[in-house]
């Protein structure tokens, strides 16, 4: 009987001993891809995060300006100070707004892009969408604060067409207005919504893309209108594309300290607390407790939408 | 006999594409009627224009003899049990089954005990509380049958309601359908690529093909007397014979069908070599040449089967030869 030809591992290359090793021990090839991205992740990242933790624990000596590394809450205490507190809710309201108009935005776009783009359409929505991410953000901002500006493109156009006056009514608004756009709320809201917007469309989208067609014809055949179907078929599979977009567009926007910085009035969001914290006052406990908070908010919305059930779909 | 579903010079074309083609098709109320066709060959595109999905180009859908056109889908007294049965995933079966009678405005209590009711029609109680994800290919094939029957449409679409399903749940489904729309007495309006699904469950058939219905009988008179080679081929892969063997056997010059299982092995019938045999259970398929043109015979078990290069001779009965109108090549 001949011998079965099997080439005895030897023979041949270190390669290709290499792949029959890992191919026969699937655990260590496991093993090997996860290791770097998990020290990364573990030691750098989550290293980091943890040192930024315990500093929020400890509290400065108001008179000798130094770092007192005893446990304490008592920075956290500060936090509900109203002057903190104000920057703390401000932020809140700034980025739930801005999540819930990305929301209101971004959903027809992405769900045009889902249903009815097809080929070259769909190219360029993609790139529609993610060009404004290959420029730089600051020029953006800046871009933006030109268009907003006092003797601005905006102000230009409302000239224009006549409207001068509804503008500076809207700009006597309490709140959302101010002396011109750009160092008003809405400036800040505008510049906001319209750097995060594509962190909204692209996970809707994605969602979308998933709700087979014949789900919505399904809905209408039971008889339930574009409305109803929308409410109680379409919107609750797109959901969780859309809680990821809400947790991007709510958490950058929380963290974020440089829009607020160029773009709007002179008071603090929890990200320039956070930079003046650690920078110019050098009150490193009370920046990382205000780095904390976005942390915990996050935290709350994620599992409101989850007993909500935004993840049921998934 | 009151109408149900009428096609009046139905046309759905895609730019060139010509998915249906000047249809003209009357379903009766109550009837099981099966649209029955290879892919592309315009049946869903019909069911989908009953369901209101698509708008015809040209003529009229009339549903219980009222003009369709303006009729959107949630408004037409049609449900539809769809090919992929597109369960809501985020909905439990119970919500699913109750989803028409929620958007109805029907009381929570009395819409629970409807959606219990049809699941037990449909053989599936106990179930209301899983996801669809949970459930198996016919149970779910149920869950989508019950969801549009517990709505009490007088028109159930069914949109090749079984294909995903393996034999065995095919076969059993079968039985059960038409004894559900026996019971029911809904119309039934049943899209397959099944020949032998149509023949068996439906009361009549329309045979498709490229746009157009080539046919419309009881399965009977589809098998027996196709009216075109594609019926006579499509419906149980009859032997179609050129006009010109017709000619020869009977004088008459036109296109005929021969049944397979209606050949039979007769010492003075004409004679023909084996080129091919395929052993089928109970029954042999022979494939045969006579005078250049093949044959397609069954025999039945039991009978003597000849070997491979063998000649034969065979013959039939007169009337099992049909002849057809020439429509298509």
């Amino acid at each position: 009987m001949p011998e079965v030809a099997v080439s005895s591992p030897a023979s041949r290359g270190l390669s290709d001993r290499l792949s029959d090793l890992l191919w026969s021990r699937q655990g260590l090839l496991i093993l090997l891809l996860i290791l770097p991205p998990a020290l990364w992740l573990g030691i750098i990242y989550l290293g980091a995060l943890f040192a930024l933790l315990a500093q929020s624990f400890f509290s400065i000596d108001p008179f000798s300006g130094l770092i007192n590394y005893e446990f304490t809450l008592r920075t956290y205490g500060e936090l509900f100070r109203a002057a903190n507190l104000d920057i703390i809710v401000r932020t809140v309201l700034m980025a739930g707004c801005v999540t819930i108009a990305a929301m209101i935005v971004g959903f027809p776009v992405a769900y045009y892009a889902a249903r009815y783009a097809r080929g070259k359409w769909k190219a360029l929505f993609y790139l529609g969408v993610m060009l404004p991410l290959w420029s730089s953000y600051l020029v953006k901002v800046y871009s933006w604060k030109l268009i907003l500006a006092k003797e601005g493109i905006l102000s230009w156009l409302f000239e224009t067409l006549h409207l001068s006056w509804l503008l500076d009514a809207y700009l006597l608004l309490p709140v959302v207005g101010g002396n011109s756009l750009s160092v008003s709320w809405t400036g800040t809201f505008l510049v906001f919504l319209y750097v995060w917007l594509p962190f909204m469309i692209l996970p809707t989208q994605a969602a979308l893309e998933r709700v087979p067609p014949s789900m919505l014809e399904a809905s209408g055949d039971l008889g339930a209108r574009p409305g109803q179907t929308f409410r109680h078929v379409l919107l609750p599979l797109a959901l969780p594309g859309i809680v990821a977009g809400s947790i991007f567009t709510f958490s950058l926007t929380l963290g974020d300290y440089i829009i607020p910085q160029i773009v709007g009035t002179s008071a603090r969001m929890i990200g320039q607390a956070v930079y003046q914290f650690q920078g110019t006052a050098g009150n490193i406990p009370l920046a990382a407790a205000f780095a904390v908070v976005p942390i915990l908010i996050m935290g709350v919305y994620l599992y409101i939408a989850k007993r909500m059930g935004a993840f049921n779909a998934l | 006999m009151t109408t149900a579903i009428a096609f009046r010079q139905v046309s759905r074309h895609y730019g060139t594409v010509r998915a249906v083609d000047a249809v003209d098709l009357e379903i009766a109320e109550g009837e099981f009627f099966a649209m029955l066709g290879p892919s592309g060959s315009g049946k869903t595109t019909c069911l989908r224009l009953i369901a209101g999905f698509e708008r015809p180009t040209a003529g009229e859908v009339e549903i219980f003899d009222k003009p369709s056109g303006a009729v959107p889908p949630y408004r037409r007294p049609v449900n539809t049990v769809f090919q992929d049965y597109a369960l809501f995933p985020h909905l439990n079966v119970r919500d699913n089954v109750a989803y028409g009678l929620m958007i109805a405005g029907v009381a929570r209590a009395e819409r629970h005990r409807a959606a219990e009711e049809a699941l037990s029609m449909v053989a599936l109680p106990g179930y209301a509380a899983r996801k669809p994800a949970a459930l198996s290919g016919g149970q779910r094939q149920r869950v989508a049958l019950a969801r549009a029957l517990v709505n009490k449409p007088k028109v159930l679409l069914l949109d090749e309601p079984l294909g995903a399903l393996d034999l065995k749940l095919r076969e059993q489904m079968q039985v059960e359908l038409k004894s559900l729309q026996r019971q029911l007495g809904i119309t039934f309006v049943f899209v397959t690529h099944d020949q032998s699904e149509a023949l068996s469950m439906a009361d009549r058939v329309a045979v498709f093909n490229e746009g157009q219905i080539q046919q419309i009988g009881c399965p009977q008179d589809i098998y027996d007397r196709p009216n075109t080679p594609f019926v006579a081929d499509f419906v149980g892969s009859s032997n179609v014979l050129p006009p010109e063997m017709v000619e020869r056997l009977t004088g008459k010059r036109a296109s005929a069908s021969l049944r397979p299982e209606a050949l039979r092995l007769q010492a003075d019938g004409y004679a023909a070599q084996v080129i091919e045999k395929a052993f089928l259970g109970a029954v042999t398929r022979l494939t045969l040449d006579i005078d250049g043109q093949k044959l397609a015979m069954l025999l039945p078990k039991g009978e003597e089967v000849p070997e491979k290069a063998a000649t034969v001779h065979i013959g039939w009965d007169e009337d099992a030869l049909h002849l057809m109108e020439q429509r298509d090549a």
